[in-house]
């Protein structure tokens, strides 16, 4: 059955189910978390940086190659600075719960 | 590689993502969450390499985008949160639609068909659109955050309609392009060049307090764009990734407004909180309050027994959090049950005090929600609000008011309030606050770092 169901219909039964799982997994985000949340997420979102390799990778070098590339930049930089600084903000998280300890 | 390979290995790095966000739950798990979101990255870039050719050009961009983000991730102050964010919003929306311009050049580097079906072009048109905004739009919250730009709204006659007439315009043109035979640049273009031109006009008449609702929405606004952009290249890790960032910039947006008690809509309408209307407030009579100086809170404070501190943008725009984290310890040592206490809004984005309170190293089991804590206030000596003034204003139980029904942290229940701010001016909602003018409030005026450096010298 699968093989002959539009492939619109089988991304949107992806996404519609992903939606429900992200709904219900950031419910349980602790509200202290919530900042680390949002640059965490904004990482996430830079998954565009996938789209922007196919982009960057074709093998016609026209300027569309050029424009991949410079998506490619855009989302690394998110990719990077995303991740980098959630970690940097949970570290502080850390520190505090080892003192709260002691 | 084969496809179906590549499918899976996609579908690992879905997981790692969800597996990221379930680590938010609490403080103790979020770090490994944060590691399985990297690896889930590494695992989607690394297989996707597999399939494009010009590694030399994908991969020394890469290496330029990490030398950037790392550079920016180790500098930025923690108070500068907020604009960093909306930077980063932005550059997702500009990706997005430098994505969605190469698919409409070429179709064929990312295997659609030469001429594309009317179905991908509604996926691309959707995919532009948000991203287009995205980018706007977080342009102008990231110029409002980092004060390049006037927090104050900017409204004119008849705002919404021309928004209104525009988006028509917009969905003219994408209907313009879905049904011409060939590639139609014209309808391209002139779609996304509106696009960008709303998300402007959208997000400048929002004044600056409402920034934590604004920046959740372009949160969602970028998930959305990243899933729309994976739609149209038929890529379920995009699809996968960009609705759970999608859904997790809705829920904060729900959150933040409900804090505030206002309906979304008429947050992202905007025009609240114009600088016009704080002096119409004024009923003639001149309402005495008594002020003095850090070193009586200091008595006051080191005379307690319990002491609530309530934080708001003035600590983050003072960069107060050190010098508060002192103060925190000096009442701790004297024996002195101290907690913090967080509004939802509190600051700029959701989650600000918490973070800043982090850096200070203030431990978080003294860190207390809204909820957690508003049946304390009563049982409360003292309660010192540092530049808040909207969260604790009891005007929010009075019918009529202009905040009724929201949400306060209960200050004015507590037995002796202080207040640290600059000047007797009125907060973002234009609104006079009561709990200034109690009899049991004492006002301190001054820089929140100065006046709490003050305290603990004279503790």
């Amino acid at each position: 059955m699968i093989g002959e169901v539009d492939p619109t219909i089988v991304n949107l039964t992806i996404f519609v189910l992903a939606v429900f799982v992200g709904y219900h997994v950031v419910w349980n985000v602790t509200p202290a978390l919530h900042t680390p949340l949002m640059s965490v997420t904004n990482a996430i979102s830079s998954i565009i940086l996938v789209g922007a390799m196919l982009a960057a990778g074709s093998t016609e070098a026209d300027w569309g190659a050029w424009l991949g590339a410079a998506a490619v930049i855009l989302a690394s930089i998110n990719v990077f600075g995303g991740f980098l600084v959630t970690q940097r903000m949970l570290e502080m998280f850390k520190k505090k719960d080892k003192k709260g300890k002691a | 590689m084969s496809v179906n390979f590549i499918a899976l290995a996609y579908l690992v790095a879905a997981v790692f993502f969800i597996l990221s966000l379930k680590g938010l739950s609490s403080p103790l798990s979020a770090r490994r969450g944060n590691l399985l979101g990297m690896l889930g990255m590494a695992i989607a870039v690394s297989t996707t390499l597999t399939i494009t050719g010009n590694w030399g050009l994908i991969l020394g961009c890469i290496a330029i985008g990490a030398i950037i983000g790392s550079i920016i991730a180790q500098r930025i102050q923690m108070t500068a949160m907020p604009e960093l964010i909306a930077f980063m919003h932005s550059l997702v929306g500009l990706a997005a639609v430098f994505i969605a311009i190469t698919a409409v050049n070429n179709p064929a580097s990312f295997d659609l068909p030469e001429i594309l079906p009317t179905g991908n072009k509604l996926e691309l048109f959707l995919g532009t659109f948000i991203g287009a905004m995205t980018w706007s739009g977080s342009v102008i919250a990231f110029l409002k955050l980092s004060g390049r730009m006037s927090g104050a709204p900017i409204i004119f006659g008849g705002q919404h309609m021309i928004n209104l007439l525009l988006a028509i315009v917009m969905i003219g043109f994408g209907l313009w392009f879905f049904f011409s035979e060939a590639t139609n640049w014209t309808a391209f273009s002139a779609m996304t060049a509106i696009a960008f031109l709303l998300g402007f006009l959208i997000i400048i008449p929002i004044g600056g307090a409402d920034m934590p609702v604004v920046i959740s929405m372009l949160n969602s606004y970028s998930g959305w764009a990243a899933a729309g952009i994976g739609f149209s290249l038929g890529n379920p890790m995009l699809i996968i990734a960009g609705s759970l960032v999608g859904s997790s910039g809705a829920i904060l947006s729900y959150i933040m407004c409900k804090a505030m008690n206002r309906p979304f809509l008429s947050v992202i309408l905007g025009g609240f909180g114009s600088d016009g209307g704080s002096q119409s407030v004024d009923d003639g009579t001149q309402k005495s309050y008594r002020s003095g100086s850090a070193d009586d809170a200091a008595f006051l404070m080191g005379n307690a027994d319990s002491v609530i501190i309530i934080p708001g943008y003035g600590l983050a725009v003072a960069r107060a959090q050190h010098a508060v984290k002192e103060l925190a310890q000096a009442l701790h040592k004297k024996g002195i049950n101290v907690r913090f206490a967080i509004h939802p809004v509190a600051g700029r984005m959701p989650g600000h005090m918490n973070v800043l309170l982090a850096e200070a190293e203030i431990p978080y089991e003294m860190v207390q929600e809204m909820d957690e804590i508003n049946s304390d206030f009563p049982n409360t000596d003292v309660v010192l609000v540092l530049g808040a003034n909207d969260v604790v204003n009891p005007a929010a139980n009075v019918q009529g008011s202009p905040i009724y029904g929201m949400p306060i942290l209960e200050a004015y229940k507590a037995r002796t309030v202080m207040v640290v701010k600059r000047s007797m001016a009125v907060g973002y909602a234009g609104l006079d606050n009561d709990l200034f003018y109690m009899d049991k409030t004492m006002m301190v005026f001054g820089d929140a770092k100065k006046v709490v450096e003050d305290m603990v010298k004279a503790l």
